[in-house]
């Protein structure tokens, strides 16, 4: 049976983790700091830019999208332009970046400096939740010794190349980790989500409608490494070609030693449950949420699935923020859909009317069936007006034919239909007996 | 009473940071809620347009989209206990029910039926805290709390009654 030891000789952004005092200058300078952003320095551009794309390194906030692409597809010779980093880590169950930020700040700072140089921005931000305080303060300290040792500021070591790093705080709002929401936040206002096109990268759809590029803390945290030692070593790790490095994966729920995991992208689903500490003694998997809150729901027959972003998709999920939710046989799926549905239905912020009435509606029949009093007809009631706020089909079809600017909605629709789907002998015990199948 | 020289320095301080100074909204809104105990009424957001030289109605409209801005009156100590799903998988509504009996409270949002007769705390509760590896976990003030039991609770919240409170200041 593996554990995580097994494992931590192959850890890239959490390698120095454990070092004491990791999160001060001095430490982290004698741990390779800055190391990636110095070699950086002595690279054109361009050729930074091809070497993250050559890594093979895509987007650990949700998306999974190619790194070196969207540097790519950023609109060129527009001045100013912004690199972000989205460190408004909200996804439910999903706790990496606030680890990153506390314990590691340093290498947040060094990644998004050589995504600035690589991208020509003189300014970047780093959006930080605002619940956290101590992840916040620690990045601001990080920014703070990098001015003094000329890290930041003007002609950084001398190369010419000029950057000032702020972080900035949010103040409560899940919806502000979607780029473009986050970006209207960080202009000043209210998190609404933008249209698209333009893209953050295009002239009018990035910050102050500047060409920008909106990157995840743990996105970033790997660059320092990437830059260290090639293109060539990272594209090795995991499951090449498509699927290369390690990521961080956050397990929660009914695991004996729930926790931040920082494996290959080639483990397994099974494995992955092994290293936490495996279930509880005596119980017995029942559904497992394989990426963030929003994704559709694995069973016991889904644990050799490799949990790499294009393997996830192929057996049905999506790999998202690389959160694990491990529930056991004493849980109740219907309370425990209700209860990912609220989340949504809270955190919408009312843009857009199919999430924003819909997933009240939901919510209210979802709360009825959980307490004894759903109506025949429910389910079926439930499924379409699913369908009316993110199209049909599972959340991975939705891109394109959801109904609404962002995929907060569709998300909302998710753990409902996607537990439904498993579950569906539950729900209508429920309705039927007025009562739990689990828990009586 | 308003906001002090000191406090409006910090505002200045915190929009020279931006290439707009409306960026700077929401850190000078934390600024505005330390300085009135804990939470923000209308004096506090007009004052906070001033300094930044935008509408009052932009900043009204920017804190009232936010959670983390009150307002209305909180306890000496706000208490955000987490209730989604790794932390009710590990037994977040025990302390809830819990906190409600010890406290004679209701934890459902309002900030009125959340807070003690004696004004010590405010018991919301919050979505996700990104803390799940600690499951169930809460905030007090500005520190996180993981890995709760109703012992380890009761005997956190005993030993912040009298302590004073921690803002976040940006």
């Amino acid at each position: 049976m593996p554990t995580y030891e097994d494992f931590k000789s192959q850890r890239i952004v959490h390698k120095y983790i454990d070092v004491p005092g990791i999160d001060e200058i001095d430490v982290y300078m004698q741990h390779e700091g800055f190391e990636g952003f110095k070699k950086a320095l002595t690279m054109k551009p361009e050729d930074i830019i091809a070497e993250v794309k050559a890594s093979g390194l895509r987007g650990r906030g949700g998306a999974g999208f190619s790194t070196g692409m969207k540097w790519e597809l950023m609109q060129k010779n527009v001045e100013p332009r912004y690199v972000v980093g989205n460190d408004d880590e909200g996804e439910p169950c999903t706790f990496k970046d606030r680890e990153l930020s506390e314990k590691l700040p340093h290498q947040i700072v060094e990644g998004i400096m050589i995504a600035s140089y690589a991208l020509g921005a003189h300014k970047a931000f780093i959006y930080v939740r605002g619940e956290f305080v101590k992840g916040y303060n620690q990045i601001w300290k990080a920014i703070r010794q990098c001015y003094e040792k000329g890290l930041l500021g003007k002609n950084i070591l001398g190369s010419g190349f000029d950057l000032d790093v702020v972080a900035h705080p949010g103040a409560g709002a899940y919806i502000c980790g979607e780029e473009t929401a986050l970006l209207s936040s960080l202009e000043g206002g209210r998190g609404y989500p933008k249209m698209r096109p333009p893209f953050p990268g295009q002239v009018g759809g990035g910050l102050y409608r500047q060409p920008s590029v909106v990157q995840n803390v743990e996105t970033l945290s790997n660059l320092p490494a990437i830059l260290r030692y090639g293109a060539a070593w990272y594209a090795r790790i995991g499951v090449p070609p498509a699927n290369t490095g390690t990521r961080i994966y956050s397990v929660s729920g009914h695991v004996q030693k729930p926790g931040n995991y920082e494996l290959p992208l080639s483990i397994t689903l099974g494995e992955l449950i092994e290293v936490a500490g495996g279930l509880r003694p005596g119980r017995k998997l029942k559904a497992v949420i394989p990426g963030g809150a929003s994704m559709p729901w694995f069973t016991e027959q889904h644990l050799n699935v490799v949990m790499s972003f294009d393997d996830i998709t192929k057996a049905g999920s999506l790999a998202g923020s690389g959160s694990v939710i491990v529930m056991d046989d004493t849980t109740c799926v219907v309370k425990a859909a209700l209860r990912l549905v609220e989340f949504y239905k809270h955190e919408s912020c009312g843009w857009c009317t199919p999430c924003r009435e819909g997933l009240d509606w939901l919510v209210k029949i979802l709360h009825r069936i959980e307490h004894g009093e759903g109506r025949e007809g429910d389910l079926e009631l439930l499924a379409d007006m699913g369908d009316n706020i993110s199209g049909q089909g599972t959340l991975v079809g939705t891109f394109g034919t959801h109904r609404t600017f962002c995929l907060l909605g569709p998300s909302g629709v998710s753990p409902m239909r996607s537990s439904m789907n498993l579950f569906r002998e539950e729900y209508e015990y429920h309705i039927k007996h007025k009562k739990c199948m689990v828990n009586g | 009473m308003s906001l002090s020289d000191e406090a409006r320095q910090k505002i200045q301080e915190i929009a020279a940071r931006y290439p707009r100074r409306i960026s700077a909204t929401i850190p000078a809104l934390y600024v505005a809620q330390a300085e009135y105990g804990g939470w923000l009424p209308k004096e506090a957001m007009v004052e906070v347009a001033e300094e930044l030289d935008v509408p009052p109605s932009h900043v009204f409209g920017v804190a009232t989209f936010y959670t983390l801005f009150y307002k209305e009156p909180v306890g000496k100590h706000v208490v955000q206990l987490c209730t989604n799903l790794a932390c009710m998988l590990c037994g977040a509504e025990t302390l809830q029910q819990h906190l409600e009996r010890k406290f004679n409270i209701k934890i459902n949002g309002s900030i009125r039926d959340g807070t003690t007769a004696d004004g010590t705390f405010t018991v919301l509760p919050v979505e996700c805290l990104a803390a799940c590896g600690g499951a169930p976990c809460m905030i007090v003030d500005t520190e996180y709390y993981e890995n709760l039991t109703i012992e380890k609770v009761d005997k956190i919240l005993t030993q912040i009654a009298t302590q004073p409170t921690v803002f976040f200041k940006p």
